[in-house]
């Protein structure tokens, strides 16, 4: 049985206060309950704060390209589908650099458990606007307000039909341990957007903002895609946490058939070529 | 013996369909062959054409004139008509492109006639081709029956018959009327060759060195090199999956290979312009890749199906930050299925990318060859027996070499493997100290001597005291080869110097090029960059260089024109 201690990693080097410290937390928390031990799973990241995530903890990392990490997770798991592929990005490495990433992600539905630390900001880079910032929100390099639209996370992933989507607070630890445990799983591809404030540069979005505004899903039908739309759509007031959509529709893994035969890394390679050469006379 | 055919037309014609079927069938019957294709980025229309040349000694790239055109369209005649030699002659149909030529040097076969005719069909107007060629070469008809059974094997002997009789009589046809065809095969003794391209033999290659997963985005002219691997996929155990852009094709071998298994991605330029963080991120991870890097005339979308070699420098450079490499560039489609599996082993043994260079001649074109040896490149993996991982293990172990043992997530007990794109210490966690920095930039460019002491010298073919040393790399190899033929029969003494292994820069050829009394390299480039990268190792400038930017291959009559200028 594993224990938190095995997934004992660096100290962090995150600002205190920041809400990454409740997603570790959470994090190790699911996968302790979940009995996973540590050279069982692998985090990719990319870059960001939340991306340095995997060093705080002892697990199989790859911490590559700012926006990258979903390619990543995929390539890993295709060659490894016993392993436990998660995805560690913030609301800018997912939504913005690597947006086009996740839009074929979901369509692919391959088995990766996508945790994105979602904090409206840009925290590495001190405090610009994030494809999550709200509209008119004042920062240094936005000093008139953002412009743009906030990206909507939760209802691009429910248009994709996605096969998980779930939305948590990193102020509710508990609620969000559930989430992660959900999400690994589930089979097939799993986003969830994990709002978290950021102490040092975000003054709007904080913990107060959120916890005045977040309420748990009930009587909500996660099968429904209709009313998982309405719910996806709920955002300022109210903001609803928990498991808004969730199908079972076949996994990219399970589509392939040369990963019947069990994982790449341990198919051999002893193959007969003459049947190949043939066909060349 | 040494003929050329061309078979021209408009894309959507079955050009491509002819001229593979008669290269298919002159190799299957033993010939020497070398078959070229130049064709417009389009699907329909414009001008294009497939030529193959055969020949009873070997022949490596395309010859300048033409002793048969096969016209599919009035611009084959107009384009080409200046490429026939004395005896050459002009297959065509005066119905189906609308227009009448003077014979004799013009053969007149009702083409689409014959296939709905005999075939039944327009389509098998292919097959009446192919069949009045073979009459006009006065060949055996056999040879193309044994072809049409095989191919139409699982669509019925109604369309194998049809085939048949469509064939004979293009075939009959011709030779009834051709009383001008005066081509005399050689009855030198053959023996039968298989026939591949450079984008099979990379493909071949990848199987045949274990290649597990390829990512990759379509791009001409290196599509062909991941459509072969799906089709192979479940048979070989592989995933060849069609990334979403060309940043997710390198991050996902990149993932892939991390996890443990054999990866490649391929490209063309602009697809590779969109890779190179992910060669710089193959470079800090240290994590095997091999890419293949098709080129085609740039800067940007350039000539996108034509041919060039403008990036060795980019090959060199790409990524940001400095990290070893190694640079492949095959000049036969033959060395490119070996040589891919040399890059598979010394991007797994040295942990870092590995490039094989191609481009669109070499992508595309055919070559006879007596056959491939599977075993003759042994497949040496590189990572760590689960018994000899232990706890403590580091992924970036500070080693002599600078190659740390390699194990792979999942592999056993309570060992993790962790890397970075930030720099990291052994362990492959963040660092910024300044002592493990400096520790880990010598660590990965010592892996650098260690891939140098692995790179083969450039082949060496012709004169071994030579007057003329033409220096080339990748598909320019045919050209200068037969240059180099020419040149010493014609009484110069001359021979080639061909760097198939370029980078790291094999220092020791130095004496070899100092010794000739003329060196030029010959490169599909305005800028010359392989004469600037030998002055760059060696300090050794070349006499000349002969250079080519109009996304055209080289010719050896092309080269030898560019000699004679040199010389007035």
């Amino acid at each position: 049985m594993p224990t938190p201690d095995d997934y004992a990693g660096q100290r962090p080097a995150w600002c205190p206060g920041c809400g990454n410290f409740q997603i570790l937390t959470a994090i190790k928390q699911a996968l302790v309950e979940l009995k996973l031990m540590p050279h069982q799973v692998l985090f990719v990241s990319g870059i960001g704060q939340s991306s340095k995530l995997p060093h705080y903890m002892r697990c199989n990392t790859f911490n590559g390209l700012h926006g990258r990490t979903l390619p990543v997770a995929t390539g890993a798991r295709l060659a490894n589908h016993e392993l436990v592929v998660v995805a560690v990005a913030g609301d800018g490495d997912c939504y913005g650099e690597g947006g086009n990433h996740l839009i074929h992600a979901i369509r692919r539905n391959i088995d990766i458990t996508l945790l994105v630390h979602n904090n409206q900001i840009y925290g590495l880079t001190k405090g610009q606007a994030s494809p999550t910032s709200d509209t008119g929100m004042v920062t240094k390099l936005q000093p008139h307000g953002v412009v743009l639209s906030p990206f909507n996370p939760i209802a691009f992933a429910v248009s994709l039909n996605a096969g998980f989507v779930a939305r948590s607070f990193s102020g509710d630890v508990q609620h969000l341990t559930e989430m992660i445990k959900d999400g690994i799983n589930h089979r097939g591809f799993a986003m969830i957007d994990i709002l978290q404030p950021c102490a040092t540069f975000n003054k709007l979005n904080t913990y107060a903002w959120y916890r005045d505004r977040v309420y748990k899903l009930a009587d909500h039908d996660p099968q429904d895609r209709r009313t998982a739309f309405e719910k996806a759509l709920e955002w300022g007031e109210r903001i609803p946490i928990g498991v808004i959509y969730k199908n079972e529709r076949s996994t990219f893994e399970q589509e392939i058939p040369s990963l019947k035969r069990g994982s790449l890394v341990k198919q051999d390679t002893g193959y007969s070529f003459d049947r190949l050469l043939k066909e060349f006379y | 013996m040494d003929y050329t055919i061309k078979i021209g037309g408009e894309a959507g014609q079955g050009l491509q369909t002819i001229g593979y079927i008669l290269t298919k069938i002159l190799v299957r019957d033993g010939h020497h062959i070398f078959a070229n294709q130049d064709y417009e980025s389009r699907i329909r229309g414009g001008h294009n054409f497939f030529q193959l040349r055969f020949s009873d000694r070997q022949v490596f790239s395309p010859s300048e004139s033409v002793d048969i055109i096969v016209a599919l369209d009035k611009a084959s005649i107009r384009e080409h008509r200046k490429e026939l030699t004395s005896e050459g002659m002009v297959l065509y149909d005066s119905k189906s492109i609308g227009e009448r030529y003077e014979a004799p040097l013009f053969l007149d076969v009702p083409m689409q006639e014959l296939a709905v005719k005999m075939g039944g069909s327009k389509v098998m107007m292919n097959t009446v081709a192919v069949g009045a060629v073979l009459g006009m070469l006065d060949y055996e008809f056999s040879l193309l029956e044994d072809i049409i059974r095989t191919t139409f094997k699982k669509k019925g002997s109604e369309m194998i018959e049809g085939n048949l009789r469509a064939g004979r009589a293009g075939y009959d046809y011709a030779k009834r009327g051709c009383q001008k065809c005066n081509f005399v095969i050689s009855s030198k003794e053959r023996t039968k060759k298989m026939l591949i391209s450079g984008n099979e033999a990379l493909a071949l290659g990848a199987i045949s060195a274990g290649c597990k997963f390829i990512s990759a985005y379509p791009m001409t002219p290196s599509t062909g090199i991941i459509t072969y691997l799906a089709a192979k996929a479940d048979e070989f155990g592989l995933v060849a999956e069609q990334a979403e852009d060309e940043i997710a094709a390198i991050n996902m071998a990149l993932g892939a290979s991390f996890a443990g298994v054999r990866a490649m991605t391929a490209t063309s330029g602009g697809g590779f312009c969109l890779m190179t963080e992910g060669v710089s991120l193959a470079g800090m991870t240290e994590t095997p890749l091999v890419i293949v890097l098709a080129q085609r005339p740039g800067p940007a979308t350039g000539l996108p199906t034509r041919t060039e070699q403008g990036e060795l420098f980019f090959a060199l450079y790409a990524g940001h930050g400095e990290f070893p490499r190694a640079i492949f560039a095959p000049g036969t489609a033959e060395e490119a299925f070996y040589i891919i599996q040399k890059a598979f082993n010394l991007a797994e043994k040295y942990q870092t990318v590995v490039f094989v260079m191609s481009d669109q001649h070499l992508a595309d074109s055919y070559w006879s060859v007596e056959g491939l040896d599977f075993k003759r490149i042994e497949v040496k993996r590189a990572l760590l027996r689960d018994d000899e991982v232990g706890d403590d293990y580091k992924r970036h172990k500070i080693t002599d070499t600078g190659v740390s043992p390699r194990a792979i997530p999942g592999q056993s007990g309570r060992t993790v493997v962790v890397t970075d794109s930030d720099e990291h210490d052994e362990e492959g966690h963040i660092i910024e100290d300044a002592l493990t920095r400096r520790a880990m930039v010598e660590k990965r460019m010592r892996k650098l001597r260690g891939i140098a002491s692995e790179i083969s010298m450039p082949s060496v073919y012709g004169s071994k005291e030579p007057e003329i040393l033409l220096i080339g790399w990748g598909s320019t190899y045919g050209a200068i080869r037969e240059t180099v033929e020419v040149l010493n029969e014609r009484g110069t003494k001359a021979s080639m110097l061909h760097f198939n292994e370029i980078w790291p820069f094999p220092h020791s050829i130095a004496e070899t090029i100092k010794s000739a009394d003329r060196t030029f390299t010959v490169e599909n480039n305005y800028t010359a960059q392989l004469r600037r990268l030998i002055r760059m190792e060696t300090g050794i400038d070349c006499s000349g260089s002969i250079t080519r930017y109009d996304g055209r291959p080289f010719t050896s009559a092309e080269i030898l024109r560019r000699i004679e200028d040199a010389d007035s």
